[in-house]
Formats: structure tokens, C-alpha cells, sequence
């Protein structure tokens, strides 16, 4: 049994769960046809009304919104209040085309929070705790979600933002922060940083909150060894508010979705059909108590698994698998699908850092492929035979991970473009 | 009898090595040898410094990848065929040169050649035998 926010809610009986879901979906369906005149055509076009939709089960008749619909509706079109009900944006970093723009009233700002309370509290967080926040602050939903979270927790906060590794490790050392939240791509940088300074024996972190990216277990594995702490996944999006969509719990086997908020279904990303428990496919959620953007079936891209198994916690919401790609930033090079994460699996196995950027290219007609990786103190040695030797192992070892051939680049630490925090992992290069 | 030598990583970047040399010269490192070795996309450069510690921790607080290995500094006879002499008695013994390079430091008689041996108890023994002067830190001003 594990410590919770809201226990009543996160260890309520499933069928119970359900009945409420049922009912704040049937008010949303109504709230949405009512104030949001871009998805009502959806529903007209598909000859769906409120009065079709009884409970959950009725789902699968509403029709998908997506990043395009969003791009479409920008910047009001979606909105399902008056704007003087709204207190605050938030945006995505999105790599083409506009931005992505969701609205938030106070009240959709308070669930918010709760759900991050409960991902901090999940992770062992109580009062007591400094909980050392350094993912973005500003149009980014991490930081202010975790800020959110803990205050509500009521853990001294401490609001870093990233960047600035100097005053992260002074603060952490200083203050003596107890649960980092931040990027694992930025608390892998952090926790090296630790070790070069050695300053190890001075920083009380038990915790990590880490989400907003991909990570692999075995970049858990390195983070956890390196901070001497328990890292614990979170996920969200913006489109749906923000991180503490879903969290994990002290099992680490998948993160919980907050279901009295959203509803989960994994669907065929090419069909369109939803697809059964423990299937693998797109993830689709329907925010049932969000006010001002209330999305109805929109597809995340993320590729995961949902499993409603009983979870060691108590905690009854269903649990969705780690994403395994996405299934837009997914890359097809040469012909082959290729998922950043598995490049991160391979590099870690082979005494890599995780820190690499794949870049991708078409030259006459034919996709080039390269992958910069980092080298660190461990991979380097004086003999250039042995780095070359160490290297045609890691081209073969992504060669039986991906299926295609990739060129690998050595370049030197820290030369990896980050933004926000988020470590730019992929450039691609082809006009297509 | 070694000389510490320090071996930095370099990615295919224009004008990375100049930033290291430029580095070390700020901080009035002396560079007493230097040799690039490469692929078609990195390289090492290795080099004598007279403060290698010094050269080391600048290096590092830069960001740089690095390693230090302990090398030899051999006399050779500034004189053709000198450097000859010095292969054959390593051949002979069956001790391969990993890589060898020239310090900067010369003088009227002679020459010195940093080396990396396959086997380093045999190549001083054999040295020792044929009196060939392997130089300290000392006599080449090094830290
Ligand atoms: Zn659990």
C-alpha cells in the first residue's frame, strides 16, 4: 500500500470509477455540443448527438480530434468558455506550423494541480519535503503543473526552471532539495554534473519526478544509480493540461491515469478502431472535467498499452505502458520505422550517455542516417583502435536494433543542442 | 622514467584543436610536443606539455574528453640512420611502437622521439643494454 493525495478517488472500486465517468462524460458531450460550435459540425458531419452518448460505452461513436484539428482552431476555436472565465495559457514547443494554444480556468487549474499533488505524493512526497522544480517555467506546462502540485502537497518549492547548472546544484546543496522534477534528459545532465564536481555526499535528493520526454528504463536505471534516488515517470500533454495525466507509482511497472479526469482508449492508429485491454496502439483521451478545453477523443500519437491488472499501490486507475514512440514522430528511414527510444536503449548497453540527435537527410533520392553520440570519459582511450573497435560495435548493435544502418558521429560532451530543457533528439532534414 | 602525456579528444570540427592550443597558451602551458591522430570523423590530439596537471585540469574545467598516459622520451642521434638504430634494436627484441612522435626540444647532437611501446619492460631493458638515454621529467623541464 502506497500514500495518496486524494485516496478515496485514486483507490475507488473500478465499477464505481466507471459510473462517474459515465456521468461527467454525458455533461461534457453536452457542455462541448453547446459551446463549441468546431467539434459540433464533427458530430453533426459523423450524425452524432449528446442524446447518443449514455456512458463510456458510447465512446467510440464521437469523432477523433487531433493536432491538425488544433492547428485548424487556433487560437479560439476550441474554446469552450468566454475568455474572461480564463486565467492562463499554456503552449506547445511544437516543431512546425502554429503553436498549440490551451486555455485554462481557475477550476481547471486547481484538478490540474491535484493530479500533480498526487504524482508528488505517489513518489513519497509529503510536507516535509523540498521538492526542486527545474523543468520549464512559462508557456511550458512542466513547470507550472509541478509547481501546482507541490504546492498543494505543501512541500517547500522550489521554482528553478532550467538552466543555469551552477545555481541548480547550489540551491540542491544549499536548500537541500529532497524530489527533483525535471527532464530525465536534464536530470541525467544534472547527475553527471553531481559526479564531475563531486559534490555527491552533498545532495539529499530521494526522488525524481521525470517526464516531458522519452526515457528508457535503462536511462532510469543510470539516472537512479547516479542521484542515488527512486525516478518516477510522469506524463501528460498539454492538449490535456499538462504532466500528472498519468504517474507512476512506487511499482514502477506503468503510470496510473487520473480517470476521474480523463478516459483512456488505445485505438488503431491507421483504422481508427479501439482496440482491447493490452493491446498496443495510438493512446486517446477524453477530458471529462476540464472546462475551457475540453478535448473529446484526441489522439496523443503515443504508442503504449493499457492494463487495468491490480496494481501492488491500491491504487485502481488504470495503468498505461511507458509510450513506446509516437506514432507521428515515429521516422521511416528507408522504408523502416525507426523510434528515438530504441536508439537510447542501444547507446546505454553499449557505455554511451543517452544523450545523442539523430539527424536525417535525402541525398539523390536516398535517406542518409546519422546518429551523433557524445563520448565520455569511460569510452575514451588514448588508442584510437580501441575507440574505432568500440564504434563499429555501436553501428552494429543499432544495425540489429533498428534493421537499417546507421552512421554514427562522435562528437564532444555537452555539444547537443537543448531547448527549454528538452534536448533536441531528432533533425530530419528531408522535404517531405 | 615515464613522461605523462595528455591524449584530448577531437570531434570533426574546424578550428577545435586551435581553440585548445589557445586554451593552454592564456594559461601560459608550454606545448612541448603534439600529434593528431584521426579517422575521417574524430581524432586525438596527444601532447607534451610542461605542466601536465595544470594543462589537465584547464582542459577538463573546458569540457574537453582526456586521458593521461604514461610515455617514454628516447635520445636519438641527430644524425641519418640514428632513428634507424633505435627500430632495429626494437625489432630485434620484438617490441612493436605503438606510436612515436618528436618533441619539440632539440639539441646540437640530438634529438628526442616520445614513444608507446607494446611492451615496456623489455624495450628499457633493452635501451639500458645499449646505453640509450630514455629522459626524465627533469631533464626536459616537465612538472
Ligand atoms: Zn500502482
Amino acid at each position: 500500500m502506497g500514500n495518496y493525495y486524494q485516496k478515496e478517488i485514486e483507490t475507488m472500486p473500478q465499477e464505481q470509477l466507471r459510473a462517474l465517468q459515465d456521468q461527467r462524460l454525458v455533461a461534457q458531450v453536452k457542455h462541448v455540443w453547446d459551446n463549441v460550435p468546431y467539434y459540433r459540425k464533427k458530430m453533426e458531419e459523423k450524425g452524432v448527438t449528446p442524446a447518443d452518448i449514455q456512458g463510456v460505452a458510447d465512446l467510440y461513436k464521437l469523432p477523433f480530434l487531433s493536432k491538425d484539428d488544433l492547428r485548424e482552431a487556433y487560437p479560439y476555436g476550441l474554446l469552450a468558455v468566454p475568455k474572461k472565465d480564463c486565467v492562463r495559457i499554456h503552449s506547445t514547443s511544437g516543431t512546425t506550423g502554429k503553436r498549440v494554444v490551451a486555455f485554462y480556468t481557475q477550476h481547471d487549474i486547481d484538478l490540474w494541480d491535484d493530479c500533480c499533488a498526487r504524482a508528488i505524493v505517489a513518489a513519497g512526497g509529503t510536507s516535509e519535503d523540498v521538492c526542486h522544480i527545474a523543468y520549464g517555467f512559462g508557456l511550458f506546462t512542466g513547470g507550472a503543473g509541478l509547481n501546482g502540485g507541490s504546492h498543494k502537497v505543501g512541500c517547500l518549492t522550489l521554482p528553478m526552471s532550467s538552466g543555469n547548472t551552477d545555481r541548480q546544484l547550489q540551491f540542491m546543496e544549499d536548500l537541500g532539495s529532497t524530489i527533483l522534477c525535471c527532464t530525465p534528459s536534464y536530470a541525467a545532465y544534472l547527475a553527471e554534473s553531481i559526479h564531475e564536481r563531486g559534490l555527491q555526499d552533498r545532495i539529499h535528493l530521494k526522488a525524481g519526478i521525470f517526464g516531458a520526454e522519452a526515457w528508457s528504463e535503462d536511462m532510469r536505471h543510470d539516472i537512479e544509480n547516479k542521484l542515488g534516488i527512486k525516478a518516477y515517470d510522469i506524463y501528460g500533454l498539454t492538449e490535456t493540461s499538462g504532466p500528472g495525466v498519468a504517474f507512476e507509482c512506487a511499482e514502477q511497472t506503468g503510470m496510473h491515469i487520473n480517470e476521474d479526469h480523463f478516459i483512456a482508449e488505445i485505438i488503431d492508429p491507421d483504422t481508427g478502431e479501439v482496440l482491447p485491454e493490452g493491446s498496443k496502439g495510438e493512446l486517446v483521451f477524453t477530458a471529462i472535467t476540464k472546462q475551457a478545453f475540453p478535448l473529446l477523443r484526441y489522439r496523443t500519437r503515443d504508442i503504449c498499452v493499457l492494463t487495468r491488472k491490480p496494481c501492488s499501490c491500491g491504487r485502481t486507475h488504470v495503468k498505461m505502458s511507458k509510450p513506446m514512440g509516437r506514432s507521428d514522430d515515429m521516422l521511416i528511414i528507408r522504408g523502416i520505422n525507426v523510434f528515438p527510444s530504441q536508439i537510447e536503449t542501444v547507446l546505454l548497453q553499449q557505455g554511451y550517455t543517452a544523450n545523442y540527435q539523430i539527424i536525417v537527410d535525402r541525398v539523390n533520392n536516398s535517406d542518409t542516417f546519422e546518429v551523433l553520440v557524445e563520448m565520455n570519459p569511460e569510452m575514451f582511450s588514448d588508442s584510437l583502435a580501441k575507440i574505432t573497435a568500440a564504434e563499429k560495435e555501436l553501428v552494429s548493435a543499432l544495425k540489429a536494433m533498428l534493421g537499417i544502418a546507421a552512421k554514427v558521429k562522435l562528437v564532444t560532451p555537452k555539444s547537443i543542442t537543448r531547448s527549454e530543457g528538452k534536448a533536441v533528439r531528432v533533425i530530419d532534414k528531408r522535404k517531405i | 622514467m615515464n613522461i605523462h602525456q595528455i591524449s584530448v579528444f577531437l570531434e570533426n570540427r574546424t578550428g577545435q584543436l586551435a581553440e585548445i592550443t589557445a586554451l593552454l597558451a592564456k594559461e601560459h602551458v608550454d606545448i612541448r610536443a603534439l600529434s593528431i591522430a584521426e579517422t575521417a570523423d574524430y581524432g586525438l590530439a596527444r601532447m607534451i606539455v610542461d605542466d601536465s596537471y595544470k594543462a589537465s585540469s584547464i582542459l577538463l574545467q573546458h569540457g574537453d574528453i582526456l586521458s593521461m598516459t604514461p610515455v617514454y622520451a628516447v635520445q636519438v642521434p641527430d644524425r641519418p640512420g640514428g632513428l634507424t638504430e633505435l627500430l632495429q634494436i626494437l625489432a630485434e627484441v620484438h617490441v612493436d611502437v605503438e606510436y612515436m612522435y618528436s618533441l619539440f626540444t632539440h639539441d646540437t647532437d640530438n634529438a628526442y622521439m616520445v614513444m608507446r611501446v607494446s611492451d615496456e619492460a623489455k624495450f628499457l631493458g633493452a635501451l639500458g643494454d645499449r646505453q640509450i638515454k630514455v629522459m626524465t621529467k627533469d631533464e626536459l623541464g616537465l612538472k
